[in-house]
């Protein structure tokens, strides 16, 4: 029996190769269940249950009744809905001229330079950046101060704790999610296409329209999910730069789990903002005819 | 001129110090098939470009149609182009590519749809308006760049090596539909391309381009029999080339001897003198083979030489051979009843050829020291 030996040797091999790919996955999968899927389970059970007394809960769907009934919630949800469909939109605007620059129009260094200089800002960490626009916008800060030397205002004005504000932290926190899908959906653009239309007849708009667009939009979805994601659940940008009035649902959040201690109407309203992200997810995939695989695969 | 669809005027393109199009002036007339051949590099496609609109020329003018094209963008010339790659739109069905430049002039959805069908009709393409552009075969795909730009009925139609992508079979079928199309939609064609066989079957007239000139222009059997350059002579259709000196010289025909003494006798093409550095060129084509004196024909003057190789390709059979006093390659096409299809490698063999019928230049500076 000649072959025993090898047969012994082949199933070895399997259960090392199968062995090899757990230890692989092992991590991955430890993180997904430990720090995703099992905090999710309990936030699930915590949200649809109700204390009637001391360590006395029942189940309900009190936690989301709340929500409901009382406008403060619906209210601030709805204007972080708003907010984040305004800034993914306003970053799209503002990278795609950036994304065209590098992938089309720049070549070897000046191209590296650019998305260089791009990438630096994430360097330092969110709350530094952040801290960055406080020192820049703040009543006793750099800007407000250049605008009274050049005489635009007589006393210094308070640019933080604004809408604006907010929206221009947005932005600059997320354009980098934006830039770097477009470049690379931009990229496999054959230059051809586009000289063919010029060449058919097409003006700037067109082109823009009928070529440029249709063939990047996997990569705008995929960036505009990614950005929209990031700004919808984002804490410290509103937080630092919106102060009290910033209204963001992240903020609610975090109010009922730290402020009132209240853990049950801090999950409802947890899975209550990943309903929202889903859905509008949902609607703009719907709305432009783009697939969710597609678009991640190009991000 | 009225009839002329381009006329280029001392047309100049140079890019970082190098010319790329050196004062070019020709002009096209309406109706024809006009081709620039030559090879890669010879800024046959920096001249399609300017055409187009796509780069404009240092100095000089490009007139379509009896029209400057100074400061027009290629959106508004009467210039259509079919892209080397083709360049269809992925992003759309057939008929929308067909449709697109209907569609940026402002034709009605209706009246689109049915001029894009009727010219995907015309190339045979009916079926496929709404099939998507990678569902298409080669020349399928070719068919509907063509349709593309015809719908539009442009002045001039550009191509840009259209069928350099195609396998050889597609090739050689192209060429017959191209040339087909052209003549029934009778619009100007403008061709360039690097393949002689491509350019001397479709084409009515032909400039052979290069180093940013044209060589020679002229209807392609022009080119073929009275070849007015080394460079034309070397570059459309197989040549032998020979190197040597004037020996003896009249007022049509040289003597040339090689270094080694190997004399032929050919027209003169140019001014000479006896001594002079001159490449004489004979066709494989015109050059007959005998194994004895008495096969070939009479009152050539004949040469000796060894078979090197046989180069068996059906009607383009050729045979090599080692010319006996140079040691030099010697090509010799083979004749269609496969009388020499039994000749042996080192077999000794003589041929003969009309000195009529090959031609002598002046050496081109930098080249006498070359071997053919």
């Amino acid at each position: 029996m000649a072959s025993a030996p090898t047969q012994v040797a082949a199933g070895q091999a399997r259960w090392h190769g199968r062995f090899l790919v757990i230890l692989l996955l092992a991590p991955a999968v430890l993180w997904l269940g430990a720090l995703i899927v099992l905090p999710h389970v309990d936030l699930a059970i915590l949200s649809f249950r109700e204390r009637v007394g001391p360590r006395q809960y029942v189940a309900s769907l009190a936690e989301y009744k709340t929500f409901f009934t009382e406008p403060l919630y619906w209210h601030v949800f709805v204007r972080t809905a708003v907010m984040s469909v305004v800034a993914t939109f306003l970053t799209l605007l503002l990278a795609f001229p950036m994304a065209w620059i590098i992938a089309k129009i720049a070549h070897g260094r000046a191209r590296s330079t650019l998305f260089i200089l791009c990438l630096i800002p994430f360097w330092v960490s969110e709350t530094v950046r952040t801290l960055g626009w406080m020192i820049l916008l703040r009543e006793s800060g750099v800007l407000p101060s250049l605008l009274v030397k050049l005489g635009v205002t007589s006393v210094p004005v308070e640019l933080l704790y604004h809408d604006a504000t907010i929206m221009v932290g947005l932005i600059y926190a997320s354009l980098l999610f934006m830039v770097i899908p477009l470049i690379s959906s931009l990229e496999s653009l054959d230059n051809a296409l586009i000289e063919a239309a010029y060449d058919l007849g097409a003006n700037g708009p067109a082109v823009l329209r009928t070529i440029v667009i249709p063939h990047a939009a996997p990569g705008i979805t995929a960036g505009c999910i990614v950005v929209f994601m990031l700004t919808l659940g984002s804490y410290l940008t509103p937080t630092l730069l919106g102060g009290k009035n910033s209204q963001w649902f992240t903020e609610q959040i975090y109010t009922q789990f730290i402020t009132r201690f209240n853990w049950e109407q801090g999950a409802a309203f947890g899975f209550l903002l990943l309903a929202l992200s889903t859905a509008l997810v949902m609607i703009g995939l719907k709305l432009t005819g783009q697939r969710f695989g597609e678009a991640m695969r190009r991000a | 001129m009225s009839t002329a669809d381009l006329v280029a005027d001392a047309v100049v393109k140079r890019f970082a110090g190098h010319v790329a199009v050196d004062s070019l002036s020709f002009s096209v007339a309406h109706g024809s098939f006009f081709s620039i051949l030559g090879p890669s590099g010879c800024g046959k496609t920096t001249l399609l470009r300017m055409i187009a609109g796509f780069i404009a020329p240092d100095s000089g003018d490009i007139a379509i149609g009896g029209r400057s094209m100074r400061d027009i963008a290629p959106n508004r010339r009467p210039v259509n182009m079919v892209f080397q790659q083709l360049a269809l739109f992925p992003m759309m069905t057939v008929g929308e590519n067909v449709a697109f430049g209907l569609a940026r002039r402002g034709v009605a959805r209706a009246e689109r749809m049915r001029r894009s069908q009727a010219m995907l009709e015309r190339v045979g393409l009916g079926q496929a308006a709404a099939k998507r552009v990678d569902q298409l075969s080669g020349g399928q795909r070719q068919r509907v760049a063509i349709a593309r730009s015809l719908v539009l009925e442009p002045t001039l139609l550009l191509l840009d090596e259209p069928l350099g992508a195609l396998d050889l079979k597609l090739r050689e079928h192209m060429k017959i539909e191209l040339k087909q199309l052209q003549a029934a939609f009778g619009t100007t064609f403008v061709y360039i391309t690097h393949d002689q066989s491509e350019a001397l079957v479709l084409s009515d007239h032909v400039g052979v381009m290069n180093q940013g000139r044209f060589e020679q222009l002229g209807p392609p059997q022009d080119l073929y029999y009275r070849p007015q350059t080394p460079f034309v002579a070397s570059f459309v259709g197989a040549n032998n080339r020979i190197v040597g000196r004037i020996t003896r010289l009249d007022h049509e025909s040289v003597e040339l001897t090689t270094a080694q003494g190997w004399s032929i006798r050919a027209l003169k093409q140019g001014a000479m003198s006896i001594g002079a550095a001159v490449e004489g060129f004979v066709r494989p084509e015109v050059t007959s083979l005998g194994r004895t004196e008495a096969e070939l024909p009479r009152g050539q003057p004949w040469h000796s030489g060894e078979v090197q190789s046989l180069l068996f390709d059906g009607a383009n059979s050729a045979v090599l051979l080692t010319e006996r006093v140079t040691r030099r390659e010697f090509r010799i096409a083979l004749p269609q009843t496969g009388q020499f299809s039994d000749l042996k490698p080192h077999e000794q063999v003589l041929f003969s050829f009309d000195p009529a019928r090959a031609v002598c230049f002046p050496a081109r500076a930098g080249a006498a020291g070359q071997d053919g």
